[in-house]
């Protein structure tokens, strides 16, 4: 590299005429069964879990614990499946469920009925981002205080603060959505002529569909925490409602199985939403469309 | 098409010799100044903001609304500023913010801890990601009843829920920032001779940033709402025995407590007060520490937000 | 292979010191193998072959000959199976800082830092420069010598394509490595910058003499940019031949001596898979 000088060393050229096959490797082979096996995520991830069931139910049978304060697994699974036969699991699982869809759908149509307007208009747009501004940083479990005073105790209070966390959520990132569409885009559709509500519908949504996904996660996430929580504190408050009363009342009884068998069931409604619903629709359309990192 | 008679109308070259001078107008002008102050963001959002209060204060005022319901903007407003300078409401805001930083500090914490390893070993990597898959869908505030039979009425209690709401999220985006990150840099890296910690803390962290502050963000988020949602069902588990959670008298819950105790005294307007402390503490958590980060970071460095 | 050795030595028309001219990388009889989720690949099959310094040695291969893995094999982040790699007569076992790689893909700059930085950065954990200010100095030379003095303090994100070659090049030769590993480093860009860069890299190397391994799989490119080209045949990747490129740059392109040379390489490669190669459907 010093010396400046050096010269390229010339040596003679040469072609190999015959391709030494090759003998002692295989040039491609399938790995061995195991090998296979274990590259499999499900495989590795169920044995994982099992390990883990494993631990919990020794540690709590054989360590000195109080069975009252931290039940064994297999007691918690035999109460999961009893309240699952007789029904009573189901109705709290519905009692919830009913009011997260209620919420939610009202959210939804209320955050596009923000976001045409948004659209359409400088002042709408304005109006929207001041207003997810001041209530997107608001827990909407803080409004419950409020909604008990104007809705009294039941279903409309908790529907009003589950559309509160997923109104600003959604709109929020579904506005930040629309104004990244490229500018390519818009002009695309411009350039065939679309106008107004489908123009918004034919290259806005689609365009901006990974950020309203988003929106729409987030959105559920919160209200899934909100509710749970707003049933929390309905338990201390009045004394009726879906698995987060549940699992406050009966913790407050040291039903402590029951507690986790309610868990379980919150864990398997989080699960089937966010691996079954919102999967597939992002596997359907975003991840298809190849606008998913 | 199919008639291929039609031939391109060949014309002659020409080549201009002198540009002439604009003769449409302006080639450039400024806007006027009306059109330009219009054009500042934060103009046109104070005016909507101003607007917003005006038309609250009407409808309270104007309007036959119990003012138990709904308080005017400007009884809210003096209930604000007599629960600030009074009432110490900051004892009420710092009683809060601390439970959060001390559950936020020490769930980052564990959630680094548990990062590491699950880059390290494929193993570390199965337990995280099957522990965040079951853990992470679990709101936090559920298991505020089981932490408050190990752990009692008690900050303990508040700070155990917190960690489990700030560790899967910070964990999940952490991880998957980490396996996202492109093989390219991590053998630049490598090829400068990085091994070990400072490979994570030199590569891997700047090049996971947009997933970590995401995970951060979420973190912040998921705990703040899970706090004040404890302290409101701290007060509607304490509600005679006021101020039950430092024990120091009347003053000594965070704002959830604050809101819930207002709302049993049919205090309206502290209620609203309240609400406005919790909005106010999270515009600047949000807008001041975590935009300001990614301002700092992420866009300067022209990622892409994750 | 000492067989090839002796032969050379004698040769006519060889320089003069070449007796005494010790190859810095010598891979000697390396197979390469590595693992998707299902099988186990060999990439190479008892590849050998020597670089002398201020060599512009370009292995040149159709897609699937296991170039780009024989690069990572010398760059260390690949094992071999059998047979070894030397450098300057060390074995290379792990990736280090006296072979530098450039890469293809343009996210080879830490987005994080500045042009300069992602310079330093390199100077700084490859042990060459002690000091920041030591190592701004090393790196504002190379800055300077890749013709991009205006923008030291500019992130990549602003920078195109060809700009953030030129920083991944001048971060590799600012390390002098013993030798340059570059992959397909121009083959994401158009072909106007494409040429560009080549004819930039070689009045670079007219200025240091460095020694570089290029890939590519481009046959013009290869005999534009290499002085000595091995040839490598696919599944698995052998050595098919090595041939001489020394007498040509852009100035000749289209040259008959040239395209003489283009033709000789093309049958090569071509000669024995004409078939498979109409039969196979593209890729991307």
């Amino acid at each position: 590299m010093t010396d400046t000088t050096t010269d390229i060393y010339i040596r003679p050229e040469f072609e190999v005429s015959k391709l030494e096959t090759a003998t002692n490797v295989d040039v491609e082979r399938r790995l061995s069964l195991i090998e296979r096996i274990s590259n499999i995520n499900a495989v590795r991830k169920f044995t994982i879990l099992l390990g883990l069931v494993a631990i919990w139910e020794i540690y709590t049978r054989i360590g000195d614990v109080e069975p009252l304060l931290f039940p064994t697994f297999s007691d918690s699974a035999v109460v999961l499946w009893e309240t699952l036969l007789s029904g009573l699991m189901l109705e709290k699982v519905w009692v919830s469920l009913y009011v997260l869809v209620l919420g939610y759908i009202a959210g939804v149509v209320l955050a596009a009925a923000f976001l045409v307007f948004a659209v359409m208009s400088r002042i709408g747009s304005d109006f929207l981002s001041t207003m997810t501004a001041m209530f997107q940083p608001l827990p909407a479990i803080s409004l419950l205080p409020l909604a008990m005073l104007w809705f009294g105790l039941g279903v409309p209070s908790l529907v009003f603060v589950t559309i509160h966390s997923v109104l600003w959520a959604v709109a929020l990132s579904t506005h930040t959505g629309f104004m990244q569409v490229s500018e390519t885009l818009r002009m695309v559709g411009r350039n065939y002529g679309l106008r107004g509500i489908p123009y918004v519908f034919m290259i806005l949504v689609p365009a901006a569909f990974a950020s309203i996904l988003t929106g729409l996660k987030v959105g559920w996430a919160f209200a899934w925490r909100t509710l749970i929580g707003a049933e929390l504190v309905f338990g201390a408050a009045s004394g009726e409602g879906g698995l987060g009363w549940m699992i406050y009342e009966k913790g407050d009884n040291l039903d402590t199985p029951y507690v986790f068998a309610a868990l379980f069931a919150v864990i398997v409604i989080g699960l089937i939403v966010e691996n079954l619903i919102f999967r597939n629709v992002e596997i359907s359309t975003v991840q298809k469309w190849g606008m998913q990192r | 098409m199919s008639d291929h008679a039609v031939q391109p109308y060949l014309r002659e070259e020409f080549e201009g010799d002198e540009i002439g001078e604009a003769v449409v107008g302006d080639v450039e002008r400024r806007l006027s100044v009306w059109e330009r102050i219009s054009n500042i963001d934060a103009v046109r959002k104070f005016s909507v903001l101003i607007t917003l209060v005006v038309a609250w204060e009407l409808y309270s005022r104007i309007g036959d609304i119990n003012e138990l319901m709904f308080p005017t903007f400007s009884a809210t407003g003096t209930a604000l500023y007599s629960a600030l300078v009074y009432e110490g409401l900051m004892t009420n805001v710092w009683n809060s913010l601390s439970l959060l930083l001390m559950g936020y500090a020490i769930g980052v914490g564990i959630a680094a801890v548990l990062v590491v390893f699950g880059v390290w070993t494929r193993f570390g990597s199965d337990l995280l990601t099957t522990l965040t898959a079951m853990l992470n869908p679990l709101p936090a505030i559920a298991l505020l009843p089981m932490a408050m039979l190990w752990f009692g009425l008690g900050p303990a209690a508040i700070v155990f829920t917190l960690l489990h709401s700030i560790i899967w999220p910070v964990a999940l985006n952490t991880h998957s920032g980490f396996m996202g990150v492109s093989e390219t840099q991590r053998m630049v890296g490598r090829n400068y001779g990085l091994r070990g910690l400072p490979y994570i803390y030199k590569i891997l962290i700047p090049a996971a940033f947009p997933s970590i502050l995401t995970g951060l963000r979420i973190g912040w988020a998921f705990a703040w709402r899970t706090l004040i949602a404890a302290e409101l069902v701290f007060g509607g588990q304490v509600a005679d025995t006021s101020g039950q959670l430092g024990a120091e008298g009347g003053n000594a819950g965070g704002l959830g407590w604050i809101i819930f105790q207002n709302q049993m005294e049919n205090q309206t307007p502290y209620v609203f007060a309240g609400l406005f402390a919790v909005i106010l503490v999270g515009i600047i958590l949000e807008n001041g520490i975590f935009r300001n980060i990614e301002d700092r970071t992420i866009r300067r460095w022209g990622m892409q937000v994750a | 292979m000492s067989a090839t050795k002796d032969l050379t030595t004698e040769a006519a028309g060889v320089t003069p010191a070449a007796a005494a001219v010790e190859p810095v990388l010598d891979v000697d009889g390396v197979t390469l193998q590595y693992k998707t989720k299902e099988h186990l690949i060999t990439a190479t099959y008892r590849v050998s072959f020597q670089t002398y310094p201020a060599d512009r040695f370009v292995i040149l291969g159709p897609s699937g000959c296991g170039k780009s893995t024989l690069l990572k094999g010398i760059a260390g982040y690949l094992h071999p199976v059998e047979g070894e790699m030397r450098l300057k007569g060390n074995v290379i076992k792990d990736p280090g800082p006296d072979r530098c790689m450039v890469f293809q893909e343009f996210d080879q700059l830490l987005p994080w830092k500045t042009v300069m930085g992602n310079i330093t950065f390199a100077l700084l954990n490859g042990g060459k420069c002690e000091t920041q200010a030591e190592a701004r100095e090393i790196a504002y030379e190379y800055i300077r010598k890749v013709k991009l003095d205006r923008f030291e303090d500019t992130f990549p994100h602003m920078l195109s394509g060809g700009m953030k070659q030129r920083v991944a090049i001048a971060r590799a030769m600012a390390m002098e490595p013993d030798v340059l590993l570059m992959d397909e480093p121009f083959a994401a860009l158009d072909a106007l910058t494409r040429r560009q860069m080549q004819e930039e890299l070689l009045q670079l190397w007219d200025d240091t003499r460095f020694t570089v391994i290029f890939v590519t799989h481009s046959i013009e490119e290869a005999v534009i940019v290499g002085s000595r080209i091995l040839i490598m045949s696919p599944h698995p990747g052998q050595v098919k031949a090595e041939v001489n490129a020394h007498l040509h740059t852009h100035d000749d392109v289209g040259g008959e001596d040239f395209r003489a040379l283009q033709g000789r390489i093309h049958d090569m490669i071509f000669a024995d898979r004409v078939l498979e190669e109409e039969t196979q459907p593209q890729h991307v």
